[in-house]
């Protein structure tokens, strides 16, 4: 079984189609798209990298990004942030905030696999 | 685009004039300065002002007295070669890499009337188009609702894009899949549609588009306003949970009505506290202060703010205004009231109280307020901050600001502090007051008269 990633999406579309090409490429996928308990989702399932959006329904990807960092277990985890096209502040405030990497609305989907694979190193 | 030194030195001098040929004119006639102010229904002690160019003078009361005066605007105002001047001295300035011959521009002006108009009316425009882009620029960067439309938008089309790369590049695809993928085609792209068409729609200022792209907040206020943020329901012992009921269809979004729900439940706590009946019994012996009333039925400041800001609409009274904001300052609760503007987006004007209050956690601020920079229509700011219960240890807890208007209209006498004001914006780019330390934007306003 290849690496674990988590995606943190609540556009069903996305997630239905980055499953897809991630499945395809060997990774474990897991889905999850409530904001409120999506600290406890990553701290359940350990992946090796998150994908994690700005906007989600209860909780926006800013402070469940502080939180991630702010714990031991996750302080280091890459987390890959999904920002909107033009919307340069989200940027800069994940990039304050400890993202990993960002990647901004739309996107293609060998970008997605590539920055991942560089996220766990392979 | 801001308003170079040397343009504004231009418009100043321009202004300055029109004082003195006011005065002028009006001792030229023979008037005193006391019939002249009737007349155009403004104080002696404010036409004096002008007259000795301490106030900008513009719009209907520059209308109304030339009109007093039985001469044209112009005359006032120097007429519209000065304009022209201001117009070719400022196309100058900000073009100053083409090396304008600057000292020669009555000449130019004289020589070539078309081109110097030409020239004018292209700074003008380019003013004005300058003006938009930092609207724009603005509302993008604080708008959280078209902000969050914008991501809505996005997210269709990266779900499009990557269905579609899918379809397209994926060889071997499962016929399943396939049949899936387009199925989830045909809906995104409907989806994407009806979004595009209401983010067009809130760009271009629609009011009923705008409203279904409304923040959770902004629906919460919209129904509170309708209402005049008197709930008799709730006055009268009902359950916050029915409150919601009754208001459901006036709240579109879940996240409103989690909202609403946190609002109804410390409205019914703040009303069990300080019932409407005692309450207007209170007010009647001390007015709208809401020290005496905290004290009178033992609550804490912030929850007599709130009740008071809360009372029955009456016809011909401004009700009180109320502003509460988070402990990063975000607004989370607008009641306006009169003379007191409270912006939609973003933060207010740095000066309010309410901001002074975050700083000083528990402490009392009052102060008498002015929008207008000449403490017209003044209004008494009452602010403090609070911890929101429940209380922690853990360096987590929320801090909340809540700050009172209570317009002078509405008090039973004059304030005691008639002879001073705090002069305070709405926001930067709708505020006129320089200099300003805490200015963060420039003013839209900065060229108007």
């Amino acid at each position: 079984m290849g690496h674990h990633v988590l995606l943190i999406e609540d556009e069903p579309n996305i997630i239905e189609a980055m499953r897809f090409i991630l499945s395809r490429d060997g990774w474990q996928v897991s889905c999850h798209s409530d904001g409120a308990t999506a600290v406890q989702v990553v701290s359940d399932l350990r992946p090796d990298v998150v994908v994690l959006d700005v906007m989600l329904p209860n909780r926006n990807g800013f402070d469940i990004l502080r939180d991630l960092r702010a714990e031991h277990a996750t302080a280091a985890l890459p987390v890959l942030m999904l920002t909107a096209k033009g919307q340069a502040k989200d940027r800069d405030r994940a990039e304050g905030l400890g993202a990993s990497a960002f990647m901004t609305k739309p996107f293609a989907n060998a970008e997605v696999i590539d920055q991942l694979r560089s996220l766990v190193g392979s | 685009m801001p308003e170079t030194g040397q343009a504004t030195r231009s418009r100043a001098q321009r202004d300055a004039m029109t004082g003195t040929r006011i005065r002028e004119r009006r001792m030229m006639l023979g008037l005193r300065q006391s019939d002249l102010a009737r007349r155009v229904e403004i104080s002696p002690s404010y036409l004096n002002l002008i007259e000795h160019n301490r106030r900008r003078i513009g719009g209907k009361l520059l209308v109304d007295l030339a009109g007093a005066l039985s001469v044209d605007i112009s005359a006032l105002t120097h007429g519209a070669e000065a304009e022209q001047l201001d117009q070719l001295s400022e196309a100058a300035v900000a073009g100053a890499a083409a090396a304008p011959e600057l000292e020669r521009v009555e000449e130019f002006l004289g020589r070539f009337p078309g081109w110097a108009r030409l020239v004018g009316l292209q700074q003008r425009q380019i003013s004005h188009l300058q003006r938009q882009i930092d609207s724009m620029a603005d509302r993008l960067s604080h708008d959280p609702a078209l902000s969050g439309a914008l991501h809505d938008v996005l997210s269709k089309v990266t779900a499009i894009q990557s269905t579609a790369t899918i379809l397209a590049e994926t060889g071997d695809l499962d016929p399943e899949w396939q049949e899936k993928f387009i199925a989830n085609l045909s809906v995104d792209s409907t989806e994407l549609a009806a979004r595009s068409a209401a983010l067009m729609g809130y760009l271009d200022g629609s009011a009923e588009t705008e409203l279904s792209l409304a923040t959770p907040h902004e629906e919460l206020e919209a129904y509170l306003a309708d209402t005049g943020f008197h709930l008799p329901l709730l006055e009268a012992g009902g359950a916050p949970q029915a409150q919601l009921s009754a208001v459901k269809e006036a709240l579109s979004s879940p996240a409103a009505r989690d909202l609403a729900l946190e609002y109804f439940t410390r409205y019914q706590s703040d009303a069990r506290q300080m019932p409407l009946a005692e309450l207007q019994e209170v007010l009647a012996q001390t007015g709208p202060d809401p020290a005496k009333i905290a004290a009178q039925f033992g609550t804490d400041l912030a929850a007599a703010m709130r009740r008071l800001a809360s009372l029955p609409p009456e016809p011909g009274q401004p009700g009180l205004g109320l502003v509460i904001c988070d402990g990063s300052g975000a607004l989370i609760l607008r009641k306006s009231t009169d003379g007191f503007v409270i912006p939609r987006f973003g933060t207010g004007c740095a000066f309010w109280p309410l901001y002074r209050a975050l700083s000083q956690p528990g402490r009392a601020l009052r102060d008498r307020v002015s929008q207008s920079g000449d403490g017209d229509r003044a209004s008494l700011a009452y602010a403090i901050s609070m911890p929101v219960p429940p209380m922690v240890f853990d360096g987590r807890q929320p801090m909340e600001a809540t700050m009172l208007l209570v317009p002078e209209a509405a008090l039973p006498s004059p304030a005691l502090e008639q002879d001073r004001f705090l002069a305070i914006g709405a926001t930067c780019r709708s505020c006129q007051i320089e200099p300003c330390s805490a200015r963060r934007d420039a003013s839209v306003l900065r060229e108007s008269f």
